[in-house]
């Protein structure tokens, strides 16, 4: 088991023609069950056409309907990114990972509310991973996204973060110890999106196949003080916390639009502080978030 | 991005929120000018710069005679004006607005923002204008009233009412208020904005709605559509360093340490600063190369970061995904080479390739020094700059 994705799960590629979306693509198709997880393209312009032998489609909805497929990988520039994110709700798929950065804000507020009325109105509920994220990855079973395949190992463990590098620098710690993981899930830098922390916590405490979770986040707005409050009433696992940008100064976008300390509650310090009150073994160490995991399983 | 108070007070006026009549002007003989096409008898003279609290640190007159416009002016203009927000070097004043005197009864506060728990637009209101809100919001949080704008349907009627009132705006205002909210949220909204805050609104004598000041913050994201706005930019009040790092993709933060790092990916360049502090040092920045480094952009961070003379070593740090090492490693040796590095470097190179990373650091015969992990790399580096 896993969360989110596994072997058996069918993808669509939205922006599959462009240079991410190839080079990708082609990574995702080479890295363990790639070659039958990844069965659709979309393009308007191309359909009927194939790319790595992957057929491409006028639209997600016919994509999904010729194939099966039930999940979605977007990789569309920030200008029509949203857009394509919606086009994969309309078709009622599970899940749509959106790798893009630079979506502007405005546009993702229209969305996520638009995504919020039509489940309100008895609609399917699609859930959406990012945007601005590496994606997720099933070690051994299949990765959706742009994370380094190779550094990952199949074994027990989940991994979220906002971070790309700080969720592989994770799972690197752990393969290097002998610590394999269930799922790894990156949620993206940015300030409004699908997925948060504790919808990812929430399913790795219903997975059977994960036995303890690394939480990483970072500075600006509230959403690991959340997942912490609900995993101290609800977590049966055990979890190590880390919150990057101590060092951070107020008022200043660290790289990610989403890690911009606005007010005391969504420091680096009063996050952990949280954390820490809610039952995680934080550290301010992110050298040994591994280690400090093995010690506790 | 941010503007200047007499660009966002265009902006407003654009959208319909009355303001001050005003000229901005960046010379003292137009600033008298400026006053005297204005007319009356009493003209606010105030210093442009992007930082907040410009009126504690005497960016802010009232003049009663053409005379006193042109002494403030003057003392103003070109003046190093230091604020809670500037830092002890203070912003240099290159531009000033000339506003006709408002007849204040009452200041209050206004500001829209985007709220990330809700994924809505929240307003907030607060009878207590004119002074540092987050002092009002920490010791007084119930004279700050909020509502949370769906942008499927914009402010309603009965949610900018709510703030009329729950702000304690005088009665016969009320109407103007209310019609002042809502062009806010439209203006908000259509400028792709971060941060609309008017501190102070004000109510005048015969019950004019005014903006007093108007503090803007805009998308990066979208600045690709919000041309009007680009062309706001002043560059003059950014960080040269910072200006200088966007042209080549780089996104660098200047800071107080003494050293400097170069990394991959935000949430694993603040680890780094967090690392670095962690074992007894500061940072000198926070510098995230991107996914795609090539050695011209490595070269570029290097010369970046060893500009800023209080940088006494650097500590490099990749976890190579689709990066590799070894493209990471050649980089930062002709990057050492061309830039004559004379401080101390620690190279802490993980993933993809990571051995033939290593190896081109060693033979490239340059004093490198190699690090397995953050923490190592960290220590090493903190102890080669004591």
């Amino acid at each position: 088991m896993s969360i989110f994705i596994n072997k058996n799960t069918r993808i669509i590629t939205q922006g599959i023609t462009g240079k991410t979306g190839q080079f990708h693509t082609e990574k995702c198709q080479e890295y363990a069950n790639g070659k039958e997880c990844f069965v659709a393209g979309v393009n308007p312009k191309k359909a009927g056409e194939s790319i790595f032998n992957i057929p491409i489609y006028a639209s997600v909805k016919e994509a999904a309907a010729e194939t099966g497929a039930t999940v979605s990988v977007i990789y569309v520039p920030p200008p029509g990114a949203a857009a394509a994110i919606w086009e994969a709700v309309e078709a009622d798929l599970d899940l749509a990972i959106c790798i893009t950065e630079g979506i502007p804000v405005r546009d993702m507020l229209i969305l996520r509310n638009k995504m919020k009325e039509k489940e309100a109105k008895g609609g399917k509920k699609t859930l959406l991973l990012g945007p601005n994220c590496p994606g997720l990855i099933t070690p051994d079973e299949v990765k959706i996204g742009i994370m380094p395949g190779h550094i990952h190992r199949k074994g027990r463990i989940g991994v979220v973060s906002r971070s790309g590098t700080l969720t592989y620098e994770a799972v690197g710690q752990l393969t290097e110890i002998g610590l394999g993981q269930s799922s790894a899930v990156g949620i993206g830098g940015d300030p409004i999106n699908g997925l948060k922390h504790i919808d990812v916590m929430k399913a790795f405490n219903d997975d059977p196949d994960t036995d303890a979770v690394i939480m990483i986040g970072e500075i600006g707005g509230p959403d690991e003080a959340e997942a912490a409050q609900w995993c101290k009433a609800n977590m049966k696992k055990p979890i190590v916390g880390f919150i990057a940008g101590v060092t951070a100064p107020a008022g200043k976008r660290m790289g990610h639009a989403g890690a911009l300390i606005s007010g005391g509650a969504d420091t680096a310090d009063a996050k952990l502080a949280i954390m820490e009150e809610c039952g995680f073994k934080v550290t301010r160490n992110p050298s040994e978030m591994a280690k400090l995991l093995k010690a506790m399983l | 991005m941010k503007i200047h108070e007499y660009q966002g007070k265009q902006l407003l006026k654009k959208f319909g929120v009355t303001v001050p009549r005003g000229i901005h002007c960046t010379t003292v003989d137009d600033a008298v000018k400026a006053a005297e096409t204005l007319g009356g008898k009493v003209w606010v003279v105030k210093a442009q710069i992007h930082a907040g609290g410009r009126g504690k640190g005497g960016g802010v007159k009232v003049a009663t005679s053409l005379e006193k416009v042109r002494e403030y002016a003057g003392q103003i203009l070109g003046m190093q004006l230091v604020t809670h927000q500037t830092g002890p070097e203070g912003q240099k004043v290159r531009h000033l607005l000339i506003e006709e005197g408002a007849d204040i009864k009452h200041e209050y506060y206004v500001a829209a923002l985007t709220d990330r728990a809700t994924q809505s637009v929240a307003i907030m209101a607060s009878y207590e204008g004119g002074m540092d809100i987050e002092e009002v919001a920490h010791k007084t949080p119930e004279k700050i009233v909020k509502v949370f704008v769906n942008p499927l349907v914009g402010l309603t009627d009965e949610q900018a009412l709510t703030l009329a009132k729950g702000m304690g705006m005088n009665e016969a205002s009320i109407p103007q208020c209310v019609d002042t909210l809502k062009k806010l949220y439209t203006c908000y909204m259509e400028t792709d904005a971060s941060l609309a805050e008017i501190n102070p609104l004000i109510h005048e004598g015969d019950g004019t709605v005014k903006a007093l000041d108007a503090k803007f913050n805009f998308d990066s994201n979208a600045l690709y559509r919000q041309e009007e706005i680009v062309a706001m930019r002043d560059l003059d009040e950014e960080d040269a360093d910072e200006i200088e790092a966007s042209k080549f993709d780089l996104a660098y933060i200047s800071l107080d340490g003494n050293i400097g790092c170069l990394v991959n990916g935000a949430g694993l360049a603040m680890a780094t600063m967090d690392t670095i502090k962690l074992f007894g040092a500061e940072p000198a920045n926070f510098l995230d190369v991107g996914g795609g480094a090539t050695t011209e952009k490595v070269t570029e961070a290097f010369k970046i970061m060893l500009k800023n003379p209080k940088v006494k070593g650097i500590l490099v740090n990749i976890f190579g995904g689709i990066m590799k090492c070894d493209t990471i490693a050649t980089g930062v040796v002709a990057a050492a080479r061309e830039t004559h590095l004379s401080v101390p470097l620690v190279v802490r190179m993980k993933g993809t390739n990571e051995d033939m990373g290593k190896q081109i650091l060693k033979d490239s015969g340059l004093p490198i020094i190699s690090a397995d992990s953050m923490a190592e790399a960290a220590t090493k580096i903190v102890a080669a700059v004591k």
